[in-house]
């Protein structure tokens, strides 16, 4: 049984970060993964494309597992909700015997597209925390739900990250 | 670029052209600079070890961003992701460099889909895949679903 430290993070908020869309950040991360699609880096291309503009690929939205979220947003413009809330709940997982983290997985749904330039928005929070128990022993998987935003408020996707606690 | 895929060239067990990755330890780093994953776990072999995992370890965001491009490159510029999912079920070992540019001899990851559905709805033109990467043993590592809109021939 978890104890009630960890639990009462389900549903709470664990941060809220905006960062602009670099077009520098969506080539660095095309490149790694060695993307060729010139939407991601080609102005000229991008500009007679439907999308008008560069894009990033789906998923560029940093490693939402990281709590807080989005780490290509590492110089976040805007904290909302400063993040205490992660350090309160590390913690008490440590205590609990849960010092490692290894990402399990992720979910996505995705509304529109990301361009360079845009400026992003995302609101983290606890979806659920439960133990289970596995060949490495008991485990404590998070499911962490992101909603990313544009300026406009629209949203642009959403995104479920499960952590898994050893 | 391939050709434009529409929703009428594809039919349920339809193959998706794999797409090859090889994960080298020069691939990791610069994954972990675009993507501010620097856990250590997969640039540190003391620390990989100490963890109980051999050596540093491929990120699972990173297997998930490979099977992103199989979808975007087989849905073409008129497609849309619409949703995707996938799970790190199994670890993956980053090939080390030989030179500078060039990696050891080692596996290489195979990228691959199948169609498992395909439906109109709300007037999107949807084909629901089965996706997974496969090590260079041919061992599914990471499994998971997308579904893309493709345009329509009408």
């Amino acid at each position: 049984m978890l104890p009630e430290e960890i639990t009462k993070f389900i549903g709470k908020s664990i941060g809220v970060v905006a960062c602009e869309v670099e077009k520098g950040s969506i080539k660095r991360f095309a490149d790694a993964v060695e993307e060729t699609n010139p939407l991601y880096w080609d102005e000229k291309y991008a500009a007679k494309s439907r999308y008008g503009s560069i894009i990033a690929p789906p998923g560029f939205f940093g490693w939402p597992v990281k709590l807080p979220p989005c780490a290509t947003f590492q110089r976040p413009t805007d904290i909302a909700d400063p993040p205490e809330a992660t350090d309160e709940m590390r913690t008490a997982l440590a205590k609990a015997g849960y010092a490692n983290v290894l990402d399990g997985g992720i979910e996505y749904e995705f509304f529109q597209p990301v361009r360079a330039g845009d400026m992003l928005t995302a609101k983290s929070s606890i979806k659920d925390i439960r133990e289970r128990e596995g060949k490495m022993g008991k485990m404590a998987f998070l499911i962490i739900e992101t909603i990313y935003y544009n300026k406009k408020n629209e949203q642009v996707a959403i995104a479920r990250a499960t952590a898994i606690y050893l | 670029m391939a050709k434009q895929i529409y929703w009428e060239d594809v039919d349920v067990n339809y193959e998706l052209p794999p797409l090859p990755k090889i994960a080298t330890t020069r691939m990791l780093v610069k994954w972990a600079g675009a993507s501010g994953d620097f856990n250590p776990l997969h640039y540190d072999a003391a620390f990989a070890a100490a963890v109980g995992v051999g050596n540093p370890i491929v990120h699972g965001a990173l297997k998930r961003q490979w099977l992103v491009q199989l979808m975007t490159d087989w849905m073409g510029e008129q497609g849309t992701l619409k949703k995707f999912a996938c799970s790190y079920r199994a670890m993956d070992w980053p090939r080390k460099m030989a030179t500078p540019m060039t990696p050891e001899e080692g596996e290489t990851w195979q990228c691959k889909g199948k169609v498992a559905k395909k439906y109109v709805e709300d007037g999107q033109h949807c084909v629901d895949c089965e996706i997974w990467i496969e090590n260079g043993k041919g061992e599914v590592t990471t499994p998971g679903t997308a579904t893309v809109v493709l345009p329509s021939k009408g």
